[in-house]
């Protein structure tokens, strides 16, 4: 630690980056969507349809149908009409299948990540390199388990569950639509999936991509509304699993919701990762993994790094590095190509991070934000952190789900895995060391389902996730996220 | 001149003693002919609390054990059951069993706990994975301990479905609190006495008897309980069990359509049923072509 006093950098004094925007022109998006069931666009029986906006500008992208009770029950009969071909077809046609859609997505891969960096928010950057190619090859990677999946279980025969209800939110939105339906598709079970509310575009291109896939027909429905359209799905007697991916609140209605069910359920819910720096981490790789922990989809993560744990020897110079990190992080138009940090996913959104913001000053922490200036249109948010704040206060206990950052700092190894594990949830931490035998105490004493060590937010088809504790049960990727969709 | 018997008192199990149950409350246990047999506790909400204290603190020091270390001290318990074996056949007969059922349900519980001391070690290989991701990472899965796991064992049985219950989940590392047959409660505090004396730590098992009707809904919701399994029939408790799991997400498994007398009731599936996924990425520096970095 230098007591000498350090001279402040001045990022962006001198010069900035010309725009460089993503052209939008190439992707079509008609001005209004139905209701995909039993392959094809049919109009929903509420004759009700609501607007999708562009976070980032507040102008209207399209409108989508909201489904009513009548349009799940006629998305949930296609399924179940569908499921039995679909499970009796062979492992390897169906597995063929599967192939299709992910190299159809490939292809239109660009058209896809556009699309859902208007509709979402996130900088074109993350879809083109992470959601939309992760999406594909999560399609690619399961497809190959379809004919193979009594190796995955020994000494058993994995069956189908049957109809699938599938709930994703908007934070992902074609990702997880990917993590929900490959699995399902290629352990024999046919879908419901619904997409949030605000971004729904992404998954009903994908529903134009699988009719082009030639899948049969009923073996996917996607199916768009709020809240009660969810509830339709999870309440209908003819589910026999519910997938979920969102709030640990909603998470818990529902897992009460199908008490009185056979209906078996999966669930991803919400996190507060420790993010662990020890003195002897590479400190500047480190400070790059917080910035990746938090400000990664501006912090509409559920395994963000929201929790930073400093140890008190290198705090006051990882703070600082963090600091000036920050200073160079680009916030605007998502569709520029230099952006570091996009839109805010919705106005709602927006309110509750800021109240969070209100909270966390009021509590009493040292907030400190970047100069940087934000677009005067959209849903925008600075890069925040706060200092100075303790394990009981609302912002290190409670998902913020935004760019927020509540930082704590620890003596002993002792005391922060008792820090990091004091938590209801239970999804993801990250850990900062040099040390090998560090590593490895830590990750076997952290009560998380996933841990990044000298690296953050990373995802991949075949690397099991999901949480401990209220962040949920059941693993997404790899061999461990078959288990979701099988009877074993 | 004939030797007045000494009778036995029949207590609960919690952290390593043997108290009494602390509402003060019993049950008469009844043979056929309607004499009393014993007082066995009807346990309440504060010792099912008292257990999971108990079963909280003794998980994180057996779920870090050495896996050969629990096979070795869930062999012991066989071995001791081995040495038991008349007083729990008599135990069986007292509540109603032919001397040839009762003979057959210890020997099963005790091949039972060979077969799970022997899993203690070789599950981890089973579910365990290497995950080839496409990014210079290495990252691996392992199944770890989901923590404390309450069950309400089967009634039909006094040992075997004790042990069919409680032998996966200590294996796996976790603790447990244990319900036993409300109407054939009496093998369940001797096992109490095998556990006692086999080195397995005070806490990792703690046994309860009493009414599944009146506790199912404290097993279910306490904040600190991570898993309830249940292995009876009673649709009513496993709606009211399944509606408080959601209360902190616990995981929940009802396994009533499998006959616990089989072969089928013995599996690692049932091991893996209490164990959460971990996985651990690290990045790996100058791999292939791919862009290393952090």
């Amino acid at each position: 630690m230098s007591s000498k006093k350090e001279k402040k950098l001045k990022f962006n004094a001198a010069w900035d980056l010309d725009p460089a925007p993503e052209d939008s022109k190439h992707v079509s998006i008609k001005k209004q969507y139905d209701l995909f069931i039993n392959g094809e666009f049919v109009k929903p029986n509420s004759k009700k349809y609501f607007a999708t906006y562009n976070p980032a500008t507040d102008e209207k992208i399209s409108e989508v149908a909201d489904a009513d009770e009548k349009d799940v029950d006629k998305a949930v009969k296609a399924a179940r009409a569908a499921f039995g071909k679909w499970s009796k077809l062979s492992g390897k046609e169906r597995g063929k299948y599967i192939y299709r859609i992910a190299r159809l997505m490939q292809e239109r891969a660009r058209e896809f990540a556009v699309i859902e960096t208007m509709d979402g928010g996130k900088p074109i950057r993350e879809s083109r390199d992470i959601d939309v190619p992760l999406a594909a090859n999560h399609f690619f990677y399961y497809a190959g388990w379809a004919d193979k999946l009594e190796y995955a279980f020994p000494n058993r025969n994995p069956k189908p569950l049957g109809v699938a209800g599938q709930i994703i939110p908007w934070n992902f939105p074609l990702l997880m639509a990917a993590w929900k339906i490959a699995p399902a598709l290629a352990a024999g079970n046919t879908v419901v999936l619904k997409p949030a509310e605000t971004t729904p575009l992404t998954a009903l291109k994908l529903a134009e991509l699988i009719r082009d896939s030639g899948l049969p027909k009923g073996v996917v429905n996607i199916i768009t509304g709020a809240g009660k359209t969810g509830a339709a799905i999870v309440n209908h007697p003819d589910i026999d699993k519910i997938a979920f991916t969102g709030s640990t609140n909603v998470g818990k209605w529902i897992q009460k919701s199908i008490a009185g069910t056979d209906k078996k359920c999966t669930l991803e819910l919400g996190g507060k990762a420790a993010n662990i720096i020890f003195e002897d981490a590479p400190l500047d790789q480190a400070v790059e993994g917080i910035i990746n922990g938090i400000f990664f989809n501006q912090g509409h993560v559920c395994c963000a790094g929201s929790r930073l744990f400093v140890q008190e020897s290198v705090a006051d110079i990882v703070i600082r590095k963090l600091k000036d990190r920050m200073e160079t992080l680009r916030v605007g138009d998502p569709m520029d190509k230099n952006t570091d940090i996009g839109a805010i996913n919705s106005k709602q959104q927006l309110l509750k991070i800021q109240e969070y913001i209100e909270i966390g000053k009021n509590e009493g922490g040292e907030i400190y934000q970047p100069s940087c200036s934000l677009p005067k249109k959209g849903n925008f948010c600075k890069p925040t952190i706060f200092l100075n704040v303790s394990q009981s206060h609302r912002i290190v206990q409670e998902e913020i789900f935004g760019p927020v950052l509540a930082i704590q700092t620890f003596r002993t190894i002792e005391e922060v895995i008792e820090k990091a594990n004091n938590i209801p949830y239970g999804l993801s931490a990250g850990v900062w060391t040099d040390k090998g035998s560090k590593i490895f105490n830590l990750t076997s004493k952290l009560k998380a389902g996933v841990v990044w060590a000298n690296t953050y937010n990373k995802f991949d088809p075949t690397s099991p996730f999901g949480g401990y504790k209220e962040s949920g049960f059941g693993r997404e990727g790899g061999l461990h996220g078959l288990g979701a969709y099988l009877t074993i | 001149m004939a030797r007045i018997e000494i009778q036995k008192t029949y207590k609960i199990y919690i952290g390593g003693q043997f108290p009494r149950t602390e509402s003060g409350r019993y049950y008469p246990l009844k043979n056929k002919k309607g004499d009393v047999m014993a007082n066995i506790c009807l346990c309440s909400r504060k010792d099912f609390r008292n257990a999971e204290v108990a079963a909280r603190g003794a998980q994180s020091g057996w779920g870090s054990r050495a896996a050969f270390n629990r096979a070795q001290i869930l062999y012991r318990i066989a071995e001791m059951l081995e040495g038991r074996k008349e007083q729990f056949i008599s135990e069986l007969v007292l509540q109603g069993s032919t001397l040839a059922a009762a003979k057959k349900e210890v020997e099963i519980s005790i091949d039972r706990m060979v077969y799970y001391s022997g899993w203690c070690d070789k599950f981890q290989a089973i579910y365990s994975s290497v995950n080839p991701v496409a990014s210079s990472h290495f990252n691996f899965s392992v199944p770890e301990p989901t923590g404390v796991v309450a069950i309400i064992a089967d009634e039909t049985t006094s040992l075997l479905g004790l042990v069919t219950a409680i032998a996966p989940v200590i294996a796996g590392g976790n603790t447990c609190i244990v319900l036993a047959s409300e109407t054939k409660p009496l093998c369940a505090v001797t096992f109490a006495e095998v556990l006692n004396s086999s080195d397995l730590p005070g806490g990792v098992v703690n046994i309860l008897t009493g009414t599944a009707a009146e506790l199912h809904e404290h097993f279910s919701n306490h904040m600190d309980v991570n898993t309830v399994i249940y292995y009876r029939n009673n649709k009513a408790e496993i709606k009211t069990i399944k509606e408080n799991a959601s209360l902190n997400v616990k995981r929940v498994f009802v396994y009533n359509k499998i006959n616990i007398a089989t072969e089928k009731a013995e599996s690692p599936y049932f091991i893996f049923d209490t164990q959460e996924i971990k996985t651990t990425w690290h990045p790996i520096e100058n791999i292939g072509a791919s862009k290393a970095g952090y």
